[in-house]
């Protein structure tokens, strides 16, 4: 093997949500009405390969399943199709001590600090209810461990018996950070979760993130909206539209000059505290529902470039050049 | 009266306060500005600042306990502060508007969008139902929905979160208002949805030469749409000034701070300059300056008083003892 083995890998990963027929409308298409199994193709077809110690950042609009995604490497939601591997090893038809071993390395950080931690429970049960569980700390040693890991994160151990709602969005959020990191993970999933901070806040929590990475040797997918904090973080970048991967590169490279022409029309939105009174010239037309994706690149009605093959033909992500991939028919031209 | 030099929205020394029972809260705290015709102004905070609340005190929208204890609100020369519910009803919606961050605040989700629309135009002028309808129609073609006179009996539901807005701010320019305060409009969008509203916005008030006030989070969207922006703390303006002099030359320590957290000023992988601690609760301000208990710059005169507002240039506000570049004494 030329390249190193990745940390995590995912191959062919495809997520689908179905919304079965009820009985009424099993009975209505029984007599002849045209009605049909809703399915959401939330992701589609994603190959990604991320090295220990990486920074990945995973960038799309709402409905592009970057949550999705993120959800099914976290191993919250299973993968309809696909295969998912941990330092080399199948997680997807793992089973027992194995399969909780690949859960407790991978753990997620979701947006809403408000709604993922239990308000009946104190910080120290939020925290320390994990490793307990999980045999990593004894009772005994419990309560110097959640000091500890609260300490990592910059809060203060005198606050463990405190509740959800007596601190501020920030410090709820570091929380969060400390229930992920009470049971010692090697890769962290990150939903959006600076996304409802403010901006100072926000500045003090994406710190701790890279303190944090370099302490405890964290390798992260990064899910943002946000091209501005993902451009910070990341070694290199993922952008999704309508389910599939679109573009990845090296951070530095994407900011210089993107490949997909939706990659480009999103930079191009991007506003910048030092673009002054710019003329905005956006991209029309809106995302597609996934309900309905449209034939061919799911990009193409809103493309300024389609050419007659994106209405027919689905462009498949390939190398441009070593490290870039992009799906784009244009590619093949010139 | 000379009308093209008096400013269309002015507020003078504005004070709305929450009584609670666990104490006073001073959310807006003597703010003063003023927006002329065809201006775009940014009003910046944080969650606490104060921002929505001056927002929401120019229209008389403010809810128990919240009361206006002081100040006035000139629009086009009168007083809204003193005016009757009757009259900021016939000016609500008229004179000036406003659009909310959730769409879902202006809608009414069991009505159709041309029942609402409607319904708008005839409060406030006399015109049968066709001529209504006709320039509802206009208002939605304007701020960009496709196929207008279809979408017109749509439910607001039926609409996706960016054609929510718009029908929002279709809505709010219904009248051609003089003045329109927007909250926060574009913050719950995608970043391709958020450049169609901020390009809608931006034509439409110059076009019609309505004064736009922009109250937002993020100093990115001021910085590409606004002329002159306002940055709040605590309830009170700490620096104001046309927006290529205060973003390139901030003089408040707070502004400095929030120019420097943004992301995309930093240098990749270096952390980030950070303000250390958190917006203090409006209900423990500290004494003296309220932002002193963060700020790199503070002083032993800092705690004693807050400081006055001063014009350090032409254009420009700033209440600070110690500001950035200045030498201490």
């Amino acid at each position: 093997m030329s390249a190193p083995q990745p940390l995590l890998g995912l191959e062919g990963v495809s997520k689908r949500f179905v919304r079965r027929l009820d009985l009424a409308e099993r009975i209505a298409a029984r007599l002849g009405a045209r009605l049909r199994d809703q399915v959401v193709h939330a992701v589609e077809e994603v190959d990604l390969a991320v090295a220990e110690g990486e920074v990945v950042g995973l960038v799309g609009e709402s409905g592009c399943g970057k949550s999705t995604l993120g959800r099914v490497v976290a191993g919250i939601l299973p993968a309809s199709e696909g295969r998912l591997t941990y330092r080399g090893k199948d997680i997807t038809k793992a089973a027992g001590a194995e399969a909780k071993k690949a859960a407790l390395k991978i753990q997620m950080i979701f947006q809403d600090p408000f709604a993922s931690l239990n308000p009946r429970l104190k910080v120290a049960e939020i925290v320390g209810e994990a490793p307990l569980v999980h045999g990593l700390v004894g009772r005994a040693e419990l309560a110097d461990y959640v000091d500890e890991v609260l300490t990592s994160v910059g809060l203060d151990p005198s606050y463990r018996r405190r509740y959800p709602h007596q601190f501020s969005g920030g410090q709820r959020q570091r929380v969060g950070i400390a229930r992920a990191l009470a049971v010692r993970p090697e890769f962290l999933v990150c939903d959006e979760s600076v996304a409802a901070l403010d901006v100072s806040i926000q500045a003090q929590v994406l710190n701790l993130f890279m303190e944090l990475r370099e302490r405890f040797d964290l390798t992260y997918l990064f899910i943002s909206h946000d091209l501005g904090v993902v451009e910070h973080l990341s070694d290199r970048v993922v952008i999704m539209y309508l389910g599939r991967v679109v573009e990845i590169a090296p951070t530095e490279q994407l900011f210089a000059g993107a490949n997909h022409p939706y990659a480009r029309a999103l930079l191009a939105e991007v506003l910048r505290i030092d673009s002054r009174h710019r003329i905005f010239k956006p991209v029309e037309g809106e995302i597609p529902s996934p309900l309905d994706p449209p034939p061919g690149c799911a990009f193409h009605p809103r493309c300024p470039h389609a050419i007659g093959r994106c209405r027919v033909e689905r462009p498949l992500l390939k190398q441009i050049a070593p490290g870039r991939y992009s799906a784009c028919h244009l590619n093949d031209q010139s | 009266m000379a009308r093209t030099a008096e400013p269309l929205l002015r507020v003078e020394q504005l004070e709305t306060q929450f009584f609670t029972r666990a104490g006073v809260a001073r959310a807006v705290d003597g703010v003063s500005f003023e927006v002329a015709r065809g201006e775009v102004l940014g009003l910046v905070g944080e969650s606490g600042s104060g921002k929505s609340v001056t927002g929401f005190s120019i229209l008389g929208l403010v809810d128990p306990p919240g009361r206006i204890v002081g100040g006035r609100v000139l629009l086009e020369g009168e007083n809204l502060v003193d005016a009757g519910e009757r009259r900021l009803r016939a000016l609500r919606g008229n004179r000036i508007a406003m659009i909310f961050q959730d769409p879902m605040m202006t809608l009414n989700p069991v009505l159709r969008i041309d029942t609402q629309m409607i319904e708008a135009v005839r409060a406030h002028h006399g015109v049968d139902r066709a001529e209504a309808r006709r320039r509802a129609r206009d208002a939605l073609g304007r701020v960009g929905i496709p196929a207008p006179e279809e979408r017109l009996s749509a439910y607001p539901h039926q609409f996706s979160g960016g054609m929510r807005q718009r029908v929002a701010i279709a809505i709010a320019l219904l009248n051609e208002p003089a003045v329109i305060i927007a909250d926060e409009p574009t913050t719950a969008l995608d970043v391709t949805i958020q450049a169609q509203i901020l390009y809608e916005m931006q034509k439409l008030c110059g076009e019609s030469g309505t004064a736009l006030v922009w109250i937002t989070h993020d100093l990115a969207v001021v910085s590409g749409l606004a002329d002159r922006v306002c940055v709040m703390y605590a309830g009170r303006i700490v620096e104001s000034g046309p927006v290529d002099a205060v973003l390139d030359r901030p003089r408040h320590p707070y502004t400095a701070g929030l120019i420097g957290s943004v992301p995309s000023r930093n240098r990749r992988g270096v952390p980030l300059a950070q303000i250390p601690g958190m917006t203090p609760s409006l209900l423990a301000l500290p004494g003296g300056c309220a932002f002193r208990t963060r700020c790199p710059n503070a002083e032993a005169d800092c705690a004693a008083e807050p400081p006055a507002e001063r014009r350090p240039e032409a254009g420009r506000t700033l209440r600070c003892h110690h500001p950035v570049g200045e030498a201490v004494s």
